[in-house]
């Protein structure tokens, strides 16, 4: 060993200056999980709709929120986790009731012909002086109606939750439960 | 030559550290890259509610952001309590929606206008007034997917 080795530069801190930064964007991130309930504006119409298509009172589910937070579900008052289960079942409605909505017999893809559709539409009134997390609330638990009913037919008839089903299956599904809800311009009344 | 041999005993050899830095290093790349950093400044107090039926927002670059809320604290002596629209930087009144609209849409490509997800992100204590014209307003610019931004939650209660 003649020849003298120029002495290894000790990496060692290497890694204690790599712990370093890794440890300040640790701490920085903020893995902005982003999401929130999505909803689909209606446009704005052209003119006036003179001729509006008639709906049946029995097929409506009337949602009204005061400005105190106060919940009346066709004509009863109601708590907001009682929402959901009245909502499904006026959505999934019963032929042998008068009171919900009535059935339209339609051809669904994977579902068969004369699949019976039930017409329901969901109206969300509120008040200008509602709160906003009150709104949130509510708009939560009638998409959860949906989303369970989806869940609950994709079971039966596929085996699987809705969100694991594929494309057709899900249109399917879809079509057998559209998410109609409908919101009427809201009132001032108790601002 | 058996002078140079090793001794093979019972000490085992220290596991190498050299491949540390290069580990630690894949870490932090994977964080500098995913890190987002906030791109605006909050003049509003934002604490939305909580909602269990949530869906994600999948491509950040096409979603423009609304916040309405109280003024922030400092803000407060001098805007008062009223809750205020914030866009971008600035706050704004409902008049500036549909001109911002217009100006989010320009900054994207034509074909991708329609995806554009509109996130309001509203403080759970505001009243629906403000929150209706905010709406009506994007009604009006033709911005229609909107997206309630909410924290997740297991339950709701009354």
């Amino acid at each position: 060993m003649a020849r003298r080795e120029l002495p290894e530069i000790n990496a060692g801190s290497m890694a204690d200056i790599a712990f370093l930064l890794l440890i300040f964007f640790l701490v920085t991130t903020t893995m902005d999980t982003d999401g929130g309930l999505t909803r689909k504006l209606p446009p704005m119409p052209e003119e006036q709709l003179e001729d509006l298509p008639e709906v049946k009172q029995r097929n409506v589910f009337e949602v009204l929120v005061n400005a105190n937070d106060q919940l009346l579900v066709e004509g009863q008052l109601m708590l907001v986790s009682e929402l959901r289960e009245a909502a499904k079942e006026f959505i999934v409605s019963n032929p042998a009731r008068e009171d919900l909505p009535e059935f339209k017999l339609t051809d669904i893809e994977l579902m068969g012909k004369d699949y019976p559709v039930s017409k329901q539409i969901i109206s969300l009134q509120n008040d200008r002086g509602t709160s906003y997390e009150m709104y949130i609330k509510v708009q939560n638990e009638l998409v959860a109606a949906y989303n369970d009913l989806r869940d609950e037919l994709g079971n039966t008839k596929f085996g699987a939750n809705f969100d694991d089903l594929t494309e057709e299956q899900r249109d399917a599904i879809k079509e057998v439960y559209p998410q109609r809800i409908s919101e009427a311009e809201p009132k001032s009344i108790g601002n | 030559m058996s002078k140079f041999k090793k001794k093979t005993g019972n000490r085992q050899p220290a596991i190498s550290t050299a491949s540390l830095p290069d580990i630690v290093f894949m870490l932090l790349f994977f964080f500098m890259v995913t890190t987002v950093m906030r791109e605006v400044d909050l003049l509003v107090e934002v604490a939305t509610p909580s909602a269990t039926e949530i869906t994600k927002l999948e491509n950040k670059a096409l979603v423009s952001y609304i916040y309405i809320g109280k003024p922030m604290g400092a803000l407060k002596k001098t805007l008062g309590e009223e809750p205020r629209i914030q866009l971008n930087d600035a706050f704004a009144n409902k008049s500036d929606i549909l001109q911002w609209v217009e100006m989010e849409k320009n900054r994207r490509d034509e074909a991708e206008i329609p995806r554009i997800t509109w996130s309001i992100k509203v403080d759970a204590e505001t009243k629906m007034g403000i929150v209706t014209d905010v709406k009506q307003e994007l009604r009006k610019a033709n911005a229609l997917k909107i997206n309630y931004s909410t924290m997740e939650t297991d339950k709701i209660v009354d």
